[in-house]
C-alpha cells in the first residue's frame, strides 16, 4: 500500500459512494417537477401530496449528496495536488462554475421547496421544483464537463515549466466529449428516480395501502422509465461507445475484455478475463458485433489491447470489464423490464399483477449498481492517465503524503460513510412508513384547488 | 489581475465566514440557549432554510481559490491534509444532525443535539487555526508543497510547525468566541422571549472573551510575525480595515444592550469580515507564506496565466449578482422572527 494506490482508492471510495444519491436526487427532480405541473394543470391533490412526500425524500437523498460531495472537491487539493497544480487552470473552471451557478440555485430553492409552499402559493412552488431541477441538472453539466476535459482535453496549451494553459474557455465547456456522457448519466439518473418511484409504488399496491398514490407513482414511474431506459441503449450509449471507440481505444479493447485485434470483432457476452494469459475464460462470444456496434461494419477491425504498449494499459482489466458488462447488461434489463411493465399498463394489468409489482419492486436497487459500473468504466477505462494523453496518474498524486496519513482518513470516511448508511436506511424507512400521507396534525398547507379555482 | 482576483477570494471567504458564521454560533450555543425540544426546534427552524446556502460560500471560494490560484490550492490543500479531513467530518456531522434530530424520540435527538454542538463549536475553532496557519507561515518545500502534522513542539517559530501551537490554538479560541457572539446575535434576533433573553446574555459574555481574545490575539500575532506591520506602515489606508473592525466589535455591545439585534449582527459581521480583511491586506503580496521565506507562495508565482483569470472574471461575476439574487430572496421569505409549523424541523 502506498499514497498512490490510497489515494486511488480514497477517491474511488468516496466518489462511488457519493453517486449513490446524485443520481436519485437529479432523477426524483425531474419526477417532482412532472408531479407539481399533473397538481397544477389538473388540479390533482394526490399529485400535490407526491410533491410533498418526495420532496422529503428527496431532501434526505440530496442532504447526503451535499455532504458527501464536499470531500470530493476538496480531494483534488488534499490528495491530488500536482494534478491540481498542473491543471487547476483549466479543469476548475467547471468546477468553481458549479459552485456558482448551481450550488448558490439549489441551496436557495431545496429550501423553498421544503418550506416555502404556505408563503409562496402553487405557481412559485411550482417554479421552485423547476429551479431544484434545473440546478442539479446544471450541477450534473459542470461535473461532466470536469470529467470530459480529463477524458478527452481540449482548449489547453502547455506550459514550458509544465503544467496547462487556457487556451480556450469555449472549447472547454463545449467540449465535444459532453454531449454523449451528459445525456447517458442524465438518463441514468432518470432510470435511477423512475425505478424508485415505481418500485416504492409497486411495494405500497402489494400492500394495498395509499393506493391512490401508489397507482401514480407506478404509472408515472413506468411511462417515464420507459423512455428514459430506451433512449439509454439509443442514441446516447451507442454515443458515448463510438465516442470511445475514436478516442480511447485502449479503454474499448479492456472494457470489451478484447486482447487481440479482430477482424470483424466478435463481443463477449460472459467471461472471466484473465490479464496474464491475455484470454478469457468460458466466454460466451456472438461473432461480428463489435465491428457493427462500433464502426457500422460487418468486417471492421477493432484494436485489441496487443495494438498498444502495456504501459498504455489500463491498468485494472479486469475490474472494467465487469464493470462495463454489469452495466450493459443491467441497462438491458431495465428495457426489458420498463417494456413489459409499460406493456401491463396499457392493457390496465398492471396495478393487478402481482408478479409484475414484484419485479418492479426487486429491481429497484439495480440502477444503482448500473450508475456507479458505468462510473467505474469511464473512470478505471482512462487509465494510467488521470487526463488523458496529457498526466499520468501516478504524477499527479500529492508529493509529500504518506501511507499512514492517507489510510488514516480513508478509515475515517469508511466509518463515517458506514454510520451514514445505516441513518440512511433508518430515515428511509421512517419516511416509507408514513408514506404520502398529509401530516398526523393537519395544518393549513394550502390546497391546489383553493389557489387555482 | 492577480491582486483583484486575492481580493475576490477573500471576499468569498468573508461572506463565508459572516454567513455561515452566524449558523455555526447558533450550533455552538443551541444546548444552552434552548432547553425543550420545542425551543430547540425552533432555533434549527432559525438557520434550516439558509445554513446550506451559507455553507455554499466555503465550496464556492475553494473552488474560486483552485482556477485562480492552483498552485496555492495544492500546496494548501494537501498542507492541510490532516485539519481538511476533521473539517469535513464534521461539516458532514453537522449537516446530518440538522436533519436527523427531529426523527426521533428525546434520546435520538439528544444524541444529535450533542453533535451538533460539538461539531459547531470545533469547525470555528479549526477554521481560526487553519487561517493563523497561514497568518504564521507553513515549510513549504523548494517544490512549493509541504504537510504539516497535527501539532510539533507547539512552537508557531518552530522550523517544523505543525497545526496546532500556542498561537494556532489562541487565534482557534478567538474564532470559537467571535462566532459565537455572532450566532448569539443572530438567535437574538430571530427568537422572542427565554430563548432570545438567553441569547442575549450568551452574546454578552462571548463578547468579553472576543475583546480579550482579540487584544492578545493581536499583540501575538505581530510577536509571530512581525513582518505583518510592514503593509500598515507603508500603506497607511490599509490602518482602516482592523480600525472598522476592532470599532464593529466595540459597538456589538451598544447594540446587544439597547435589544438593537439586526444592527448588532451587522456589527459582529463587520467585525469578523474587517477581521479577515485585516490579515489578507497584512499578508499580500503573499498568499501563503513560507518559514523559509524565498519559499513563500505569493500572488504573482501562485496564480493562474492572464487568460484564465479574465474568463473567469466575466462568468463569476454573473454567478455572484445570481447568488445574490438567491439570497436576497430566501433571506426576505424567512424574514422576521421564527416560528414552528408543521413542516419545521
Amino acid at each position: 500500500l502506498d499514497p498512490l494506490l490510497l489515494s486511488r482508492l480514497h477517491f474511488a471510495f468516496t466518489i462511488v459512494y457519493h453517486y449513490l444519491f446524485p443520481p436519485l436526487t437529479m432523477g426524483l427532480a425531474l419526477l417532482m417537477v412532472i408531479l407539481k405541473t399533473l397538481a397544477i394543470v389538473r388540479h390533482d391533490e394526490i399529485a400535490n401530496q407526491a410533491v410533498r412526500f418526495w420532496s422529503r425524500i428527496f431532501a434526505a437523498n440530496f442532504i447526503v449528496g451535499v455532504v458527501t460531495g464536499i470531500p470530493l472537491e476538496f480531494q483534488f487539493g488534499t490528495n491530488w495536488a500536482q494534478f491540481s497544480t498542473f491543471a487547476g487552470n483549466v479543469i476548475a473552471q467547471t468546477l468553481a462554475m458549479e459552485g456558482a451557478f448551481a450550488f448558490f440555485l439549489e441551496s436557495a430553492f431545496v429550501g423553498l421547496l421544503l418550506f416555502g409552499e404556505r408563503q409562496l402559493g402553487q405557481r412559485v412552488h411550482w417554479f421552485a421544483a423547476v429551479m431544484v431541477w434545473l440546478g442539479t441538472w446544471a450541477s450534473g453539466f459542470f461535473i461532466i464537463a470536469s470529467n470530459a476535459w480529463m477524458q478527452h482535453p481540449v482548449g489547453y496549451t502547455p506550459l514550458p515549466n509544465g503544467g496547462v494553459d487556457l487556451s480556450n474557455y469555449w472549447d472547454v465547456l463545449l467540449n465535444g466529449w459532453i454531449t454523449p456522457q451528459y445525456f447517458h448519466t442524465m438518463g441514468g439518473a432518470v432510470i435511477t428516480g423512475a425505478f424508485v418511484m415505481a418500485g416504492l409504488g409497486a411495494y405500497y399496491l402489494l400492500l394495498r395501502q395509499h393506493e391512490p398514490y401508489a397507482r401514480l407513482f407506478v404509472r408515472l414511474g413506468v411511462v417515464v422509465g420507459l423512455v428514459a431506459t430506451l433512449l439509454q441503449v439509443f442514441p446516447t450509449g451507442d454515443a458515448e461507445g463510438r465516442q470511445v471507440t475514436a478516442f480511447q481505444p485502449t479503454k474499448l479493447a479492456a472494457m470489451e475484455g478484447l486482447f487481440q485485434t479482430e477482424q470483424g470483432a466478435s463481443i463477449v457476452i460472459l467471461g472471466q478475463p484473465n490479464p496474464e494469459t491475455q484470454t478469457i475464460d468460458n466466454a460466451i462470444a456472438i461473432p461480428q458485433v463489435l465491428g457493427i456496434l462500433t464502426y457500422r461494419r460487418w468486417n471492421a477491425a477493432v484494436q485489441g489491447l496487443d495494438a498498444f504498449p502495456r504501459d498504455q494499459w489500463p491498468d485494472a482489466i479486469a475490474l472494467l470489464f465487469y464493470s462495463y458488462h454489469i452495466m450493459v447488461g443491467l441497462g438491458t434489463l431495465f428495457a426489458a423490464v420498463m417494456a413489459g411493465a409499460a406493456f401491463l399498463l396499457w392493457r390496465r394489468r398492471l396495478f393487478e399483477s402481482r408478479w409484475a409489482l414484484w419485479l418492479l419492486l426487486a429491481a429497484t436497487p439495480f440502477p444503482f449498481i448500473a450508475n456507479i459500473a458505468g462510473w467505474l468504466t469511464a473512470e478505471l477505462g482512462r487509465q494510467p492517465w488521470v487526463i488523458f494523453g496529457l498526466l499520468h496518474t501516478a504524477d499527479g498524486v500529492s508529493p509529500l503524503l504518506t501511507t499512514g496519513n492517507v489510510l488514516f482518513s480513508l478509515l475515517g470516511f469508511a466509518g463515517m460513510y458506514t454510520v451514514i448508511s445505516i441513518l440512511w436506511l433508518v430515515v428511509m424507512a421512517q419516511e416509507i412508513v408514513r408514506g404520502p400521507v398529509p401530516h398526523p396534525h393537519p395544518g393549513p398547507l394550502p390546497e391546489v384547488e383553493g389557489t387555482f379555482g | 489581475m492577480e491582486t483583484l482576483w486575492f481580493v475576490l477570494v477573500v471576499f468569498m471567504l468573508a461572506m463565508y465566514v459572516v454567513l455561515d458564521g452566524f449558523d455555526l454560533g447558533v450550533g455552538a450555543i443551541h444546548l444552552f440557549v434552548a432547553k425543550t425540544d420545542d425551543e430547540r426546534r425552533l432555533v434549527l427552524q432559525a438557520i434550516g432554510p439558509v445554513w446550506d446556502g451559507n455553507e455554499v460560500w466555503l465550496v464556492a471560494a475553494t473552488g474560486t481559490l483552485f482556477f485562480t490560484f492552483p498552485r496555492l490550492y495544492g500546496a494548501s490543500f494537501s498542507g492541510f491534509y490532516l485539519p481538511l479531513m476533521i473539517v469535513l467530518w464534521l461539516l458532514m456531522l453537522r449537516g446530518l444532525a440538522v436533519e436527523l434530530r427531529s426523527r426521533g424520540n428525546a434520546v435520538w435527538s439528544g444524541v444529535w443535539d450533542g453533535l451538533f454542538c460539538l461539531a459547531s463549536a470545533l469547525l470555528p475553532f479549526f477554521l481560526g487555526a487553519g487561517i493563523a496557519n497561514v497568518v504564521r507561515g507553513v515549510p513549504l518545500d523548494s517544490q512549493g508543497y509541504f504537510f504539516e502534522p497535527l501539532w510539533t513542539d507547539l512552537n508557531p517559530r518552530s522550523l517544523k510547525p505543525g497545526i496546532l501551537d500556542w498561537y494556532t490554538v489562541l487565534i482557534g479560541g478567538l474564532a470559537f468566541t467571535a462566532l459565537v457572539m455572532h450566532g448569539a446575535n443572530f438567535l437574538a434576533l430571530k427568537t422572542e422571549g427565554e430563548v432570545q433573553a438567553r441569547a442575549h446574555r450568551m452574546a454578552s459574555r462571548a463578547w468579553l472573551g472576543t475583546v480579550l481574545l482579540t487584544a492578545i490575539g493581536t499583540a501575538a500575532t505581530f510577536f509571530v510575525r512581525p513582518s505583518l506591520l510592514v503593509n500598515f506602515a507603508a500603506q497607511p489606508w490599509g490602518d482602516a480595515l482592523p480600525i472598522v473592525a476592532v470599532g464593529g466589535l466595540l459597538i456589538v455591545r451598544r447594540f446587544n444592550a439597547t435589544g438593537r439585534d439586526g444592527r448588532g449582527l451587522i456589527a459582529s459581521g463587520v467585525f469578523l469580515a474587517g477581521m479577515l480583511a485585516s490579515s489578507a491586506f497584512a499578508l499580500y503580496p503573499d498568499v501563503l507564506p513560507a518559514t523559509v521565506a524565498i519559499n513563500s507562495l505569493t500572488v504573482s508565482n501562485a496564480a493562474a496565466p492572464q487568460y484564465g483569470l479574465a474568463v473567469g472574471l466575466v462568468w463569476w461575476t454573473l454567478g455572484m449578482v445570481l447568488a445574490a439574487i438567491y439570497f436576497v430572496l430566501v433571506y426576505r421569505l424567512f424574514w422576521g422572527k421564527v416560528h414552528l409549523a408543521d413542516e419545521s424541523y
